[in-house]
């Protein structure tokens, strides 16, 4: 096999813990919420970076998003990958997944040759979980969603991964070229590498391309392109809790516990 | 806009993916029935069941039991196991020529994995992991009802041009329908030509006993950091309340229960009437897990962990100390109760 190589598709996400819904316009408050590489890309880089040590070649990041994505895969550089391209258009913006996973190919596509294109399974974000096989859709390549370990047997141009089911698994093979969405938590992402934090920052190639630069029709992308549309936005309702808190020595916890108990489990 | 391949004028018909496992249905599956079912009541019109698969006649019969109008059957070797690509090409030709208005699979490994692939090859909308679903009074559209930022948000999700209106459903959402064993329903065997060069992915083992589904769990015992691999007592709880164990990440990165039994957003989004959550201390990233559950009881001796903001009854104690009490007064209890269950 030629030298392997291994596109990671990254989105920048807003930390879910600090986005909230303006209670009275209804719409998502991402102020000052600070971002972050979605915690299962992470996974899927740290997948593709694993393999690239085995195996040798290269890691490129493609990324969907606002300028400012450039620092996180300036980070994700400095992990291990080697170039950059963010994919950065106003008219992207409002996207839902079917123009998202058509941009995202299109990148992909640009970069000509690629043995394997290695996505976290959702974002934490929309968490639709989605893009991934529209992505391999749109490029025409075998898919296997849900992975949590990956190996590579070259010689017979083979990806053999364990998807995780629900009460079980699965290991398949997959021919190359093809498309591995990483589970969330699959795996430790490693620590950035301080020797190539200066070349991260400075020097590594980050390409950003427009609509124009990939020929995309700006009507099939972003709000424009998009299927669905959101009717409301609200935040969620969660159960109000009783927040009880017992007293007495742990016996007379125990004991009220047991009476509470025996009511629910009678009701 | 990314034209579809076909529009709202011709679409019909509410339509429903069933998923099973040698021949059984999955019970998203029959969650997902007893919804359309009531959905395409609303919209007065038949309710089509499409089954994948080998071997797969027995829960055709059951998908009529428990609402199906119509069941559309295609059997292959090649669409047995699932993977992708067969079982997207068969389900792409079928929607494409009988143009359902509405199609829902279930938020399941599987399903998620064929939706994303089917909408894009369909060129429409795909709602995902839906909790509630229901018609827009108004304009007469599915209405999917989703959560984003670890359940933080609920955002509603129409698909107005595109059809099918496709969605997803997170199991555990809806109730299972009572089956009806006089329904009646039409089986229909549909043709299906395949060849080895559609089934490019290969399935070398599947291995789906070992695991536990505990998104199907009535009752939760759940293991934390706290009980540092100790899981006697939880265990013995466990089966006295007749609850399946869980645990946190770290427990289950540690070993101490399987990671089929991880509760959270890396695990599964549970929906117990009951969990007892023991040595957790509540992060987020754990709480999602256990938003749905009727009633939390947290023990945990730090009286400022967060858990306690999302539990029902707290108990600010040592785990190792209340817990063979519990476990006593509910031994005692079982055995003056005889052995009447």
């Amino acid at each position: 096999m030629s030298e392997l190589k291994i596109v990671v598709c990254l989105k920048v996400v807003p930390k879910s813990e600090e986005v909230s819904v303006n209670p009275e316009t209804n719409t998502l408050e991402r102020g000052n919420a600070r971002s972050e590489i979605n915690a299962a890309d992470m996974n899927a880089l740290q997948l593709a970076l694993d393999l690239k040590d085995t195996h040798g070649g290269s890691v490129t990041l493609v990324s969907m998003g606002p300028p400012f994505a450039e620092r996180y895969l300036r980070l994700g550089m400095a992990m291990g990958a080697d170039a950059g391209y963010l994919l950065s258009d106003r008219a992207f913006g409002g996207a839902d997944t079917l123009p998202t996973s058509y941009v995202l190919a299109e990148g992909v596509r640009a970069l000509q040759e690629c043995d394997l294109v290695v996505c976290g399974e959702e974002s934490s974000d929309g968490a639709t979980g989605q893009v991934p096989a529209g992505i391999a859709e749109w490029l025409d390549l075998p898919q296997v969603t849900g992975v949590t370990t990956a190996q590579l047997l070259p010689k017979s141009r083979l990806i053999r991964a364990r998807r995780e089911l629900h009460g079980g698994y699965e290991v398949v093979e997959a021919p190359l070229p093809c498309l591995v969405s990483v589970r969330l938590g699959a795996n430790e992402p490693r620590f950035i590498d301080f020797q190539r934090w200066d070349w991260a920052l400075e020097e590594a190639p980050v390409t950003v391309w427009s609509a124009a630069d990939l020929n995309l029709d700006e009507s099939l992308v972003g709000l424009k392109g998009s299927a669905t549309v959101v009717a409301g936005v609200a935040a969620a309702a969660t159960a109000e809790r009783r927040r009880e808190f017992l007293s007495g020595t742990a016996e007379e916890k125990a004991e009220q516990l047991l009476e509470r108990i025996k009511n629910w489990t009678r009701a | 806009m990314i034209d579809p391949r076909y529009g709202p004028q011709e679409a019909a018909g509410v339509w429903v993916h069933l998923e099973h496992e040698a021949g059984e249905l999955a019970s998203v599956s029959k969650e997902i029935l007893g919804r359309a079912r009531a959905l395409a009541d609303e919209r007065q019109e038949p309710l089509t069941a499409v089954l994948m698969g080998s071997g797969v006649g027995g829960a055709a019969l059951e998908a009529v039991s428990l609402g199906a109008d119509e069941v559309l059957v295609a059997e292959h070797p090649l669409l047995d196991p699932y993977t992708t690509a067969p079982h997207a090409k068969v389900l792409d030709a079928l929607v494409a020529e009988r143009k359902p208005d509405i199609l829902l699979l279930a938020a399941s490994p599987d399903g998620r994995d064929l939706a994303g692939r089917l909408a894009v090859r369909l060129r429409t909308g795909l709602t995902a992991d839906c909790t509630d679903l229901r018609i827009n009074p108004e304009n007469g559209l599915l209405v999917g009802e989703v959560t984003g930022f670890g359940q933080g948000i609920l955002a509603t999700i129409e698909c107005p041009d595109h059809r099918p209106q496709m969605a997803t459903v997170r199991p555990g959402v809806f109730q299972r329908p009572e089956p009806d064993a006089s329904r009646e329903g039409r089986v229909e065997k549909i043709a299906v030509e395949l060849s080895e060069a559609d089934r490019p992915v290969r399935v070398m083992r599947r291995s789906l006993k070992h695991g536990v589904d505990i998104t199907q769990a009535e009752r939760l015992v759940v293991a934390g950091r706290g009980v540092s691999g100790d899981l006697a007592l939880l265990k013995r709880l466990a089966r006295l309340l007749k609850a399946e164990i869980g645990g946190t990440r770290v427990a289950a990165d540690a070993g101490w229960v399987g990671h089929d039994r991880m509760v959270g957003q890396t695990g599964s989004v549970t929906h117990p009437k009951l969990a007892l959550v023991c040595g957790v201390s509540g992060a987020f990233q754990f709480t999602v897990g256990i938003q749905d559950a009727g009633t939390v009881i947290a023990i945990n001796s730090d009286k400022d962990a967060p858990i306690f903001d999302v539990a029902d009854v707290c108990v600010v104690d040592d785990v190792f100390q209340v817990l063979p009490r519990l476990i006593e007064y509910l031994e005692s209890e079982k055995k003056k109760n005889g052995r009447s269950d």
